[in-house]
């Protein structure tokens, strides 16, 4: 019995960091392309990288980039998470 | 070799490789027909989810689209990439887990409820179905262009292509041909690209060309960028890099309703089924942005650079200088070819022989047109030659052009067999085994399948040929409903766990009939022209936001509903609420294989 709920407080303390990770990582997944790529473009369009104004340079590559970034911090911090907490498959 | 030819022997052996691979992927049981056995390996299935998700519009006209519209196509690009930051954080690896066949089927257990299985097969079949007339369009008028055949004869040979692999494979045929069409699609994108950036900046990567500088013509050594700018605007157009569209707001809601839409779309879900473990789908899902990205970080700079050399073709130094407008008797050859095709046309409107190309819309603009002699725009440009025309103009040799002819099909083909795997299987799965037959056996099953897609090919083929007039309108609606209805109650049934059956099936309601009312009540009801009850333009939008965009506020208004009639019913049963604790957690995904 005690077993039982050592392993129910286990999980919901798992999925809490798992929560907890993804909404960090989609807080990011929004402010970049709506805040810097789409709200504050036409500003930051006045700073050049190489050719590429900043603003366009994140609407249109930047942020894509970032969503790989995000997703494979996702996948790595998941893995280690599932490890941690013993859930991971074999 | 002539350039028929030539396209013949490329698709020819495209074809034949589809047909081999359906051949020796056969699929013996439900498990391989609907999830290909859950045996593919995350990278492969990376690869075939992109070429599902990319389809002729990606391939085609997404490059044209960036030309014209310059920085505000930003949204599209966007909102078709950031889906899958949604799908592999808030979906894919938990329906793995789930571990059955089809998007309806998990929505009907977690909601204990046949109702809210049908309303989610209801809603999958009218997205998917919109998706796929156009897939079959596109199939149609790639070989009524370059094979030279008619488009009905096109369409055919398209669909039996689709018919021979689909029903045979099923999904396990469909996922290994997905692989080779997206080796073929990705192959035929990025070679004119890289040529023409190596061409127009020295650099052979089209993502660091288009911030490169210019190698070649009057404005050598100066930034791409900056050049296409200061040459639109001395034609009246907007600078290409600057946001054009007013409406801030607007433009965020549509990139949020394109993410939101893309993470809810079942031919897309389906596909992390086929994987063997959690992790899997996780990791599956950024190989699939990976091979997606490679394409869509390359749309923009073939979109701008091809856009160059249009306008260069046609403007030789200071674009507003009489002179400077090419006579249209020295237009190079690719100008003709394309002229004979009808997507690219001149109309000499000051009758004196010069090509002319500016903003005839730009009252501002509008003097200085008239003290050149300039009588109104002369040239007309189809935005989806951009990416057809792109080897021609970069005088790339036959092979190229025949392989992005290839190319092309290889992308419509690929989403039209992903579409007509999510229909077939919501009709022979969840319609006839869910509700009409329970006890159907595994072989009746297997059979009601095959004879599901082989009726959806059909249909689908039949629409291609008589395409509804609100065709073009569609895409509206396909990512509408699987923003507003499809995705918010996947998410909530994962990650709420009190939601139950009452809560999700208003929410769905609430969420299709808002989004649904405001998408008809401007352009119509069920498409029918002149039924709109308000005209389609900013000044009558709520909040300023396009019918295109509402899709993010009716996933809003559906999770509202769902929220508050959940609290004032009845917690979901027992069982339910440990359903939802074992999908939240990876072990144990390697038995559930189907039911």
């Amino acid at each position: 019995m005690s077993n039982d709920s050592a392993r129910k407080e286990a999980a919901a303390a798992y999925w809490k960091e798992n929560v907890r990770l993804l909404l960090t990582l989609l807080v990011i997944w929004f402010i970049v392309p709506y805040i810097f790529g789409i709200l504050l473009a036409p500003l930051l369009n006045n700073i050049l990288i190489g050719g590429y104004p900043l603003g366009f340079w994140i609407a249109q590559q930047g942020s894509i980039y970032l969503f790989l970034i995000l997703i494979f911090t996702y996948v790595v911090k998941m893995n280690a998470l599932d490890r941690k907490y013993d859930v991971h498959e074999e | 070799m002539d350039l028929t030819t030539l396209t013949y022997i490329v698709v020819g052996f495209t074809f034949a490789l589809y047909i081999g691979i359906a051949i020796w992927a056969r699929a013996g049981s439900t498990s391989e027909y609907y999830t290909a056995g859950r045996g593919v390996n995350p990278v492969a299935n990376g690869m075939a989810t992109a070429a599902d998700w990319m389809s002729a519009a990606s391939f085609i006209s997404m490059a044209g689209l960036i030309a014209f519209m310059g920085y505000d196509a930003s949204v599209y690009l966007l909102g078709w990439t950031g889906g899958y930051v949604l799908l592999a954080m808030l979906l894919a690896p938990y329906l793995r887990k789930f571990g059955k066949f089809t998007v309806p089927e998990f929505i009907g257990d977690r909601f204990y409820s046949k109702t809210a299985r049908i309303i989610a097969v209801v809603c999958l079949i009218v997205a998917s179905l919109t998706y796929v007339i156009g897939q079959m369009k596109g199939i149609g008028v790639a070989f009524s262009r370059f094979l030279e055949t008619d488009y009905a004869t096109g369409l055919l040979i398209g669909m039996a292509i689709v018919f021979f692999y689909a029903v045979i494979g099923g999904m396990k045929g469909i996922t290994y041909t997905q692989i080779a069409q997206y080796v073929v699609l990705i192959f035929a994108y990025t070679v004119p690209a890289v040529f023409i950036s190596l061409q127009l900046t020295g650099n052979p990567l089209p993502q660091l060309g288009l911030g490169g500088s210019l190698e070649v013509g009057g404005a050598q050594g100066q930034h791409l960028l900056s050049t296409l700018d200061q040459i639109l605007v001395d034609l009246g157009f907007d600078r290409y890099t600057a946001m054009q569209e007013g409406n801030t707001f607007n433009m965020m809601m549509l990139a949020m309703s394109l993410m939101i839409g893309t993470a809810g779309l079942p031919h897309v879900i389906v596909r992390f089924f086929t994987v063997p473990r959690v992790r899997d789908a996780r990791k599956s899902a950024g190989w699939a942005l990976v091979f997606i990205a490679i394409l869509y970080t390359t749309a923009p700079a073939v979109g701008a650079m091809s856009y160059y050399n249009l306008i260069n073709t046609v403007k030789d130094g200071t674009p507003t200088q009489v002179d400077a407008s090419l006579p249209y008797e020295q237009r190079p050859q690719w100008f003709k070819n394309w002229e004979q095709t009808g997507l690219l046309s001149w109309d000499d409107k000051n009758g004196d022989g010069r090509i002319q190309y500016y903003n005839a819309d730009n009252p501002a603009f509008s003097s200085e047109a008239q003290q050149l002699g300039w009588e109104g725009n002369e040239l007309t440009v189809d935005r989806d030659i951009m990416v057809m025309a792109n080897p021609e103009i970069a005088k790339l040799p036959n092979w190229v052009i025949a392989l992005v002819v290839a190319g092309g099909l290889a992308a419509a083909l690929s989403t039209a067999a992903g579409l007509l795997m999510a229909i077939s299987s919501a009709v022979s799965h969840d319609l006839i085994k869910g509700v009409f037959n329970p006890k159907i056996s595994e072989k009746g099953e297997l059979l009601s399948a095959r004879l599901s897609m082989a009726g959806a090919v059909l249909v689908a083929g039949y629409l291609g040929l008589n395409p509804p007039g609100f065709a073009a309108q569609v895409v509206a609606l396909a990512f509408g409903l699987a923003a507003s209805s499809l995705f918010p109650v996947l998410m909530l049934g994962i990650f709420n766990k009190r939601m139950n059956s009452a809560g999700a099936m208003t929410g769905m309601i609430v969420g299709l009939t808002t989004t649904l009312v405001y998408i008809f009540t401007y352009k119509g009801w069920f498409f029918v022209p002149g039924t709109n009850m308000l005209p389609n333009t900013a000044e009558y939008w709520f909040l300023g936001i396009q019918p295109e965009s509402f899709g993010a506020l009716g996933a809003l208004l559906n999770v509202v509903a769902a929220a508050l009639v959940s609290r004032v019913t009845a917690p979901p049963p027992e069982h339910i609420q440990q359903l939802v604790e074992d999908v939240r957690v990876p072990r144990g995904a390697g038995e559930a294989t189907g039911h």
